[in-house]
């Protein structure tokens, strides 16, 4: 009998994608010479040094913090961290082209985002310290909390983009005066497959939301290519919504500014919806959970490597600008400090009262949660170590007094865990992130 | 002062989504086929007509991308209401539902409300195919942050459909499809009961059922015929799914001594069960027999042609309470 057909000749030779139709914006070159483009280049001609100087700074600072996250992950005072290394253009490029009531849908990776937008730094990493869901008020940030399942947040944009026009009509009806706005959803290239991201933008397209998409393509799906994830740039998709799509190259700050600052103003405008397709990289792992080395190359590594985007902008600046070395130091300087701070804020940070999740579940009085919240405080009171004001008594490897995790190796519950030095300390893996897409 | 007026549970949706809409310009309806058409069941018949397309919104065939744009708008100041055309189409949208809407506020630290209402024609027994006719109210019972109504009379309807509107938390509307065509009272001008207490329909003293949407006249019929043979059988309409009103089952069981809760979702991991347990460590000494369940099978919703054998009917009450009194 002969052997079956192995799958790969049944298939036959896999199609070709077709060539990308969508040409890339890019303002600042590899090199960090500037370009010209006639349609995006006039956005961004108020563009002096000095605003040059501050997007560096921004680039900078977000990098550093996220390096202290990173290393906090590893000594086991945060739970996880999702690094954002080499995504700094894509983030802080974007973020600068919105105006303070613009409103921003993240998902977790956006904290240089989430910087600009004035959370601190003790709200975004209590998030990751397993300390808050959310971490910050999205009415004082105009900014919603992260979406850890990915790809809900885009239809969320979408319906407050339709509530922003529904406002605008209302106004113009009124004869009142409005600052016009618009919405802005983050998402990556993995999230760009749930359907929920579909179901968003057919619906910013049927109600010509104001609201721009804007995907980080960073390359990455954990440990899915960007080659399994789409036959075609994620821009194009938008020709099939029937709205603007836009390719940037997401390590050059410059185009990535002009390109968002072109979309939010259409969309202000009530132009309707555009896709934006930031093209970066993501150089650390998916999350501090991850391990790249286990599905990607080293050659793939370092050929991004040459194209960060912090470099690329130094680049620009020393040589188109003169900025010399007592700049770049004293960046060095701030964002160190503001490193410095974040990490003495989390070590300050004290774990929340449990009791207090009792009170914002509903946003209405509920009787169940009042019934079990009642019976918790009296088993709590049952302990003979209760303390007089209600506060927790520890228990078994939750972190003690003074906010440390147990050590792995300790005993807790009744079982020992086993330390492995292959993997972070105990209480730091989370084996719920598999939507950390 | 208004005379109460005689409408079908479908057309008093409509008049309290109208009221709604009249004293709230925030309120918004949004769903599939509900301008023009009416809405697959009619019942937002006319809406459109007299609110405009910006205040009854046809989306596009999407039932995640209506419950999340619902929260977007939520977020925005708004309150929305979708219509999920029948029960089987909710689980599209739920992840929107049990990962989203349900958690923004507690995500949030309570910055932020998401009052959406989503209304669901619910339950079997129209002759339709598969993914028309299930009970989906334990998926969303289990989920913390929802809270869920269902009327089972006209004057319920009107009533829930505005006080579910007007919750700040979000609310699913489940809707006893077979019985849109219900006739009953409509007092406008009464406001409406706590639509989170359990009503007492029909007093008795020797049993408990508990029932709730379509299956309420139902119990209603089966405390009827048990009273034939002598039992005098009390009929509480549960009315919010989530949360439960313990406190008047357990009034009731205290006094009977027995209880049947019947729903028409299957049994096994059921509200029922939640019910019994619950009734069983409140009033164990006072239970004359095992708080019993009376609900559909552990299968499929079954085709039209034996979907009646699949629903509890009044005599499968009537069983449960026989089995009840034989203890």
């Amino acid at each position: 009998m002969d052997a079956a057909p192995s799958l790969k000749a049944a298939r036959g030779a896999a199609p070709r994608a077709p060539e990308p139709r969508t040409r890339l914006v890019r303002l600042l070159d590899r090199e960090g010479a500037l370009l010209e483009d006639a349609d995006f280049s006039p956005w961004v001609a108020d563009v002096d040094a000095e605003q040059l100087r501050g997007l560096y700074r921004s680039m900078a600072l977000a990098r550093r913090f996220d390096e202290e996250a990173t290393n906090l992950q590893r000594q086991g005072q945060l739970v996880l961290w999702a690094p954002l290394r080499g995504q700094e253009a894509a983030q802080v490029g974007s973020v600068r082209a919105l105006r303070p009531d613009d409103h921003v849908f993240p998902t977790y990776r956006e904290h240089a985002v989430a910087i600009e937008r004035g959370v601190a730094a003790a709200e975004l990493l209590g998030v990751f310290r397993g300390h808050a869901a959310g971490g910050w008020k999205p009415s004082e940030h105009h900014m919603n909390v992260y979406s850890i399942v990915l790809g809900s947040q885009v239809p969320h944009a979408t319906g407050y983009a339709m509530g922003v026009a529904m406002d605008r009509r209302a106004a113009e009806a009124e004869g009142r005066e409005v600052e016009p706005t618009a919405v802005i959803a983050y998402f990556g290239d993995g999230t760009s497959t749930q359907g929920e991201v579909h179901e968003g933008m057919v619906f910013a397209a049927s109600y010509d939301a104001p609201v721009v998409f804007f995907v980080q393509n960073n390359q990455w799906a954990i440990s899915v290519p960007f080659s399994t994830q789409s036959r075609v740039p994620l821009a194009e998709r938008a020709a099939g919504y029937g709205f603007e799509g836009v390719r940037v190259d997401g390590n050059d700050v410059l185009g990535v500014l002009a390109v968002t600052r072109w979309a939010m103003d259409r969309a202000r405008r009530g132009e309707g919806p555009v896709l934006v397709e930031a093209e970066t990289y993501r150089l650390g792992a998916h999350t501090t959970a991850d391990d790249p080395t286990k599905y990607r190359d080293r050659e793939d590594e370092r050929r991004w490597a040459q194209l960060d985007p912090l470099v690329r902008l130094e680049a620009h600046l020393r040589t188109r600008h003169g900025t010399g070395d007592a700049f770049f130091e004293d960046v060095a300087r701030a964002a160190q400090d503001y490193a410095d701070e974040a990490r003495a804020t989390v070590l300050s940070l004290s774990p929340p009262r449990f009791e207090q999740f009792f009170d914002t579940v509903y946003a209405e009085p509920h009787p169940l949660v009042e019934e079990e919240r009642a019976w918790y405080r009296d088993y709590v009171a049952g302990f003979a170590d209760a303390s007089p004001d209600g506060q927790d008594p520890p228990a078994d490897g939750a972190p003690d007094d003074d906010g440390a995790p147990a050590a792995p190796g300790a005993p807790t519950a009744g079982l020992t865990v086993a330390a492995d030095p292959d993997r972070p300390a105990e209480g730091t893996a989370s084996g719920t992130e598999e939507d950390l897409a | 002062m208004t005379e109460p007026t005689t409408l079908t549970l479908g057309r008093a949706v409509n008049s309290g989504l109208r009221r709604a809409m009249e004293e709230d310009p925030k309120v918004l309806l949004m769903g599939e086929d509900i301008g023009s058409l009416g809405g697959v069941y009619r019942v937002t018949e006319g809406l459109k007509k007299d609110f405009g397309a910006h205040r009854v919104l046809d989306t596009p065939l999407g039932e995640a991308g209506i419950v999340g744009t619902a929260v977007g708008l939520a977020l925005r100041g708004y309150r929305p209401v979708c219509e999920i055309q029948f029960d089987g189409f909710t689980f599209p949208a739920f992840n929107q539902i049990t990962t989203q809407l349900a958690k923004m506020h507690n995500r949030t630290a309570g910055d932020v409300s998401v009052p959406v209402t989503i209304r669901i024609p619910y339950g079997g027994l129209i002759g339709s195919v598969e993914h028309h006719s299930e009970s989906p109210e334990a998926y969303f019972a289990h989920t913390a942050g929802l809270r869920i109504l269902t009327p089972s009379s006209p004057q319920d309807a009107y009533w829930m459909t505005q006080q579910a509107i007007a919750c700040e938390d979000p609310v699913i509307v489940l809707e006893p499809k077979r019985r849109y065509w219900l006739k009953g009272e409509v007092d406008t001008g009464r406001p409406g009961t706590d639509p989170f207490s359990a009503q007492v329909l029909r007093p008795g003293e020797d049993a408990t059922v508990v029932a709730w949407g379509p299956l309420v006249p139902v119990a209603l019929a089966a405390a009827e015929a048990a009273a034939e043979d002598g039992r005098s059988v009390e009929v509480i309409d549960l009315r919010s799914l989530s949360p439960v009103d313990f406190d008047t089952l357990e009034d009731s069981v205290r006094r009977t001594g027995r209880m049947v809760v019947a729903h028409e979702a299957p049994t096994f991991g059921g509200l029922g069960g939640e019910i019994a347990a619950r009734l069983t460590e409140r009033a164990f000494y006072a239970l004359e027999a095992p708080v019993l369940r009376v609900g559909a099978f552990h299968l499929p919703y079954p085709v039209a042609a034996v979907e009646d054998q699949y629903v509890p009917d009044l005599d499968r009450i009537l069983e449960a309470l026989d089995r009840s009194f034989a203890y």
